[in-house]
């Protein structure tokens, strides 16, 4: 049975497509979208990435949080066709083959997560704010997370998460200089 | 969800751009930060046949103050931008106050600000503050461009003057004669959520006198009140509990507020009054503390 999603992933005949080329977690994918995909769809069903996660689908949960050159997108409220030359991170490119980012690995230390549903959207903002300011106060880090939802842990194991993550991030930044 | 099929073009030029808008004769529709746009196509609200994506228009992304003192705006300058700017607070510091009230934060790094203005929700942060601060859109269409006051630019909800084939490709609202004061304030139940109540107000400060006070309200009407004239008593006047007292009465005044999930009408007139008070009580201990 096709779902809904396949249909538009799979396009019918004589509806126009356009040809894309994304850079997906530093690998170029290159796919032929209709217009109308959006950039959520396009990730999970087309390129196999279900680690992104649609949650409301209406632009205010922050779930389906993938990071756009490096800024973090609500990958629900993209449409695919707006990726193409750009790069676009999902939670799968965060870790390297052999060991996690800092931000999974706080969120493993501080147990930032009970479902899980919303850590992906969680991890790329939090990577994107470190990225920005390595040095986040709580009050920072409450304020980048504010659009991303979550419905389990009560934020607080969450925010530890991210400052651990930003406490090793400098000590790595130290170990390097 | 996904929205109904359309035509997508992405110009790389405004002049393209808008002759598209053109062949669209009415069904095309631009799409810049998309954060109303999308979700409006998702729930088939809006069903354009062609949208024409302006992402790939360069330098459109600037904001920058003129000679004059003039803020312009691209129609590209995310929230974001403004949100992260280090100058912005000196020049229009009700906007800054703004910034990181709009939406949530992820939303902030894709939305921007003349779509917000375009996309002219009664509920809207950006659309407020320039009312308050005066100011206009630059229009460009087929035969040029021209400057659309924005009290004569938003029509109604989701209503702009814009015509079919022009494109609103910059904001410009002007900076203070005097020293720029002001600030923003929204109460919303959780972040991203739309406003129970909101208040901008703008005032151009010659020493301790008010030259010119500027206010608008979202939340509290069927579309952006301008609250201008109420709050112009303060004008030539300093601030003192009295004035304060007497502006924010007035500007309370012309709230219309309904009563809805959110409030009562009474609850919405009431943190109209007391967001005023607040933000010109604030504004003049900054004004004391510098003199």
């Amino acid at each position: 049975m096709t779902s809904l999603y396949d249909e538009v992933q799979t396009p019918t005949e004589g509806v126009p497509t356009r040809r894309i080329t994304v850079v997906v977690n530093g690998e170029k994918r290159t796919v032929d979208v209709e217009p109308r995909l959006l950039l959520a769809h396009l990730l999970r069903q087309g390129l196999q990435l279900t680690g992104t996660h649609v949650g409301c689908d209406t632009t205010s949960c922050g779930a389906c949080t993938v990071l756009y050159d490096g800024r973090p997108v609500k990958s629900c409220t993209m449409l695919a066709v707006q990726a193409d030359g750009h790069e676009v991170e999902t939670v799968e490119g965060m870790a390297s083959a052999s060991e996690l980012h800092p931000v999974q690995e706080g969120f493993k230390q501080e147990h930032g997560l009970q479902c899980g549903y919303c850590t992906p959207g969680m991890m790329l903002t939090s990577k994107a704010l470190l990225e920005r300011n390595p040095n986040p106060t709580e009050d920072e880090v409450r304020w980048a997370l504010s659009g991303n939802l979550c419905r389990c842990t009560g934020y607080q194991n969450i925010v530890k998460s991210v400052l651990w993550a930003a406490e090793k991030m400098r000590a790595q930044q130290g170990d390097d200089a | 969800m996904y929205p109904s099929r359309f035509a997508y073009e992405a110009p790389t030029s405004i002049d393209e751009a808008i002759a598209l808008l053109d062949a669209g004769g009415g069904e095309a529709k631009v799409l810049s930060g998309g954060q109303s746009l999308i979700p409006m196509l998702k729930l088939r609200f809006a069903s354009p046949a062609t949208i024409v994506d302006i992402n790939n228009i360069p330098d459109l992304d600037y904001h920058r103050v003129d000679a004059e003192g003039n803020l312009h705006i691209g129609a590209l300058c995310r929230h974001v931008d403004l949100e992260q700017s280090t100058t912005l607070g000196e020049t229009h510091p009700t906007l800054a106050a703004a910034a990181e009230l709009v939406a949530d934060p992820i939303v902030r790094s894709r939305g921007t600000f003349v779509g917000s203005v375009c996309h002219a929700d009664p509920q809207g942060d950006w659309a407020a503050t320039m009312v308050a601060q005066g100011g206009y859109i630059v229009a460009q269409g087929p035969n040029g461009r021209r400057e659309i006051d924005i009290r004569e630019f938003v029509l109604g909800p989701f209503v702009t003057a814009l015509a079919y084939n022009e494109m609103a490709v910059e904001a410009v609202i002007p900076g203070a004669k005097g020293t720029p004061r002001g600030s923003y304030l929204k109460l919303e139940r959780r972040v991203g959520d739309f406003a129970t109540a909101s208040v901008a107000v703008s005032l151009d400060m010659d020493g301790d006198v008010v030259r010119r006070a500027g206010c608008a309200l979202a939340g509290v009407g069927g579309r952006t009140i301008d609250a201008n004239d109420a709050i112009s008593c303060l004008e030539g006047k300093t601030l003192t509990e009295d004035s304060i007292d007497q502006a924010s009465d007035a500007v309370a005044a012309v709230a219309e507020p309904r009563t809805d999930h959110r409030g009562s009408d009474a609850y919405k007139r009431h943190i109209v009054q007391t967001f005023v008070k607040r933000i010109l009580t604030n504004l003049a201990r900054t004004e004391q503390k510098a003199a």
